[in-house]
């Protein structure tokens, strides 16, 4: 493990895991596609709704992954994690503007009037689409320029939103499914992992940072 | 005498010609000899003109693929994913069958499901079918009036529902094994929607027996309610004074009515029943009232507030 903590991947790498957080995009609208136009049957008998559901799952796991990163980080050490987690998190960006493209273009061909209905009585489109523009703010900061002009702490503040986001995303998919709810249920636990680790972390800082007996600063053991 | 002819039937629901060639190809496809030969019989029944007439296709009611209609099913009791049906309904047994007949009825007993069936003229029936989840399909079913089952078994006056028991038996139904629904499946309807000349006890599908993941080997169809008031592979019909309860509407009561008559102005309280995707087409079409048999049902609900009664 300690040469994998000093391993630092060389940059072709970050190209082949971008090529591969792209492959089930590509998959899905090839899949579209051809069960439109050929007598494939990859998406089943009902490709659009595979299609929303397809892409909505996928916008989970790279929100997961992207909440992977600080804890993988900090348990194994490796730190060159980080280079990866911005890309992870536009793509998150990016799946969840495809699975909206799918409802919005796709499910309801762009009829405004059904999807604002949708919007406002439906509470899992109202949730989902919450989740979505939490999502737009965080994509557009998401830039070195942005970091620098907001600040390290504002910054970090900000991001926070992410755990928002996702509690969003499982309750938007938890109430979408009629009634089987396993999958849901596995992104909850998933993404209660998550979170727990950085809980756990963060109150084991709090002990190393507030001893029982306290210490003699610094300043006062100099001599 | 009189003789009335059906002039309820409005222009837009005839056959549209197109249409109807096709219909000539499918038969011939399906190679339905002894298709048409109960299509003809079904043409002399008195009782079935009407009923044959009322469920003239609307123009643009294409049949959907064989394929989709046995692929993507809800059978709960084989899988919650739409295929499991198909995959894991391959080595159900319909053979022998029974149907037990309790309740108030004047002939209870349990029958084999040949007896049950005998003197009934299998016909042909083109409906429309519309899921809660928001898709529809159009359906060449197999099958006989029910009306003309309960008459045979006598049901006694005070007999104001009947409910319709699917089989539990989770060594051959894998999805019994977890409680994801109150087992058995359960449905139920009013005596009068029962005995509705639309309401039909299903045989089989596109001219061939019912496959397993359809409800094999009985199942009933309500083409104006939502899919799921349709019980399949039946083993029990009781007739009763109260109001059966019925599984969906146990699971959620708020979400799922005892009647749930297809209505696209009240939604589910999740989303929206307003319109749904034909199974193989794009765009999402209008959801119509009692699924478009409101001509021959919406009488049933007079009165009613189907609101309240959803």
């Amino acid at each position: 493990m300690p040469a994998l903590a000093r391993f630092t991947p060389p940059r072709w790498v970050k190209a082949v895991v971008f090529v591969l957080c792209l492959v089930p995009t590509a998959w899905v609208l090839w899949a579209l596609y051809s069960d439109a136009t050929a007598t494939t049957r990859f998406l089943g008998a009902n490709p659009i709704t595979e299609a929303e559901d397809f892409t909505g799952q996928w916008t989970l796991r790279f929100l997961a992954a992207t909440l992977a990163i600080t804890p993988l980080r900090r348990l194994l050490g490796w730190s060159w994690l980080i280079k990866y987690r911005r890309m992870l998190g536009l793509f998150t960006f990016a799946y969840a503007c495809i699975h909206l493209s799918m409802y919005a273009a796709v499910d309801y061909a762009f009829d405004v009037h059904a999807m604002l209905h949708d919007v406002v009585k439906h509470p899992y489109v109202t949730v989902g689409m919450t989740g979505f523009l939490l999502l737009v703010p965080l994509a557009v900061t998401s830039t070195r320029g942005w970091i620098r002009r907001l600040g390290g702490t504002r910054w970090n503040r900000l991001h926070r939103l992410v755990y928002v986001i996702a509690v969003c995303g499982v309750v938007h998919y938890w109430w979408a499914v009629k009634k089987d709810v396993t999958d849901p249920l596995g992104f909850a636990i998933l993404f209660a992992a998550l979170f727990g680790i950085r809980l756990a972390t963060r109150a084991a800082a709090r002990v190393r940072r507030e001893p029982a007996i306290p210490r003699p600063s610094r300043s006062a053991a100099a001599p | 005498m009189l003789i009335r002819k059906p002039d309820d039937i409005p222009a837009s629901e005839i056959t549209d010609e197109t249409i109807y060639r096709d219909r000539r190809k499918f038969l011939g496809a399906v190679g339905g000899l002894g298709l048409a030969a109960a299509g003809l019989a079904a043409a002399r029944t008195p009782l079935l003109a009407a009923a044959r007439a009322a469920t003239a296709r609307q123009p643009d009611d294409k049949l959907t693929p064989y394929e989709d209609i046995t692929t993507y099913n809800n059978f709960y009791e084989f899988g919650t994913d739409k295929d499991d049906p198909a995959r894991n309904a391959t080595h159900f047994r319909t053979a022998p069958w029974t149907v037990s007949v309790e309740g108030l009825v004047k002939r209870p007993a349990r029958y084999h499901l040949e007896d049950l069936l005998k003197g009934q003229t299998i016909q042909e029936r083109v409906y429309r079918h519309r899921c809660v989840e928001g898709w529809s399909m159009v359906i060449p079913w197999l099958g006989f009036p029910m009306a003309d089952l309960i008459r045979r078994l006598e049901p006694l006056p005070s007999a104001k529902f009947v409910e319709f028991v699917t089989l539990f038996d989770p060594e051959q139904m894998p999805g019994q094994r977890s409680d994801i629904l109150q087992w058995p499946y359960r449905e139920g309807l009013r005596m009068d929607e029962a005995m509705h000349p639309l309401t039909l006890v299903v045989t089989g599908l596109y001219g061939k027996p019912l496959p397993n993941q359809n409800g094999a080997p009985l199942r009933h169809v309500v083409p104006w309610k939502y899919g799921f008031k349709g019980a399949k592979s039946i083993v029990k019909i009781r007739f009763v004074e109260q109001q059966p309860a019925t599984t969906w509407n146990l699971a959620n009561p708020h979400e799922y009515g005892f009647y749930s008559n297809v209505n696209p102005s009240v939604d589910h309280p999740r989303w929206s029943q307003a319109t749904e995707r034909r199974i193989g087409e794009l765009r999402r079409r209008p959801t119509l009232m009692f699924n478009g048999y409101a001509d021959q049902v919406a009488h049933l609900y007079a009165g009613m507030d189907l609101r309240k009664y959803f």
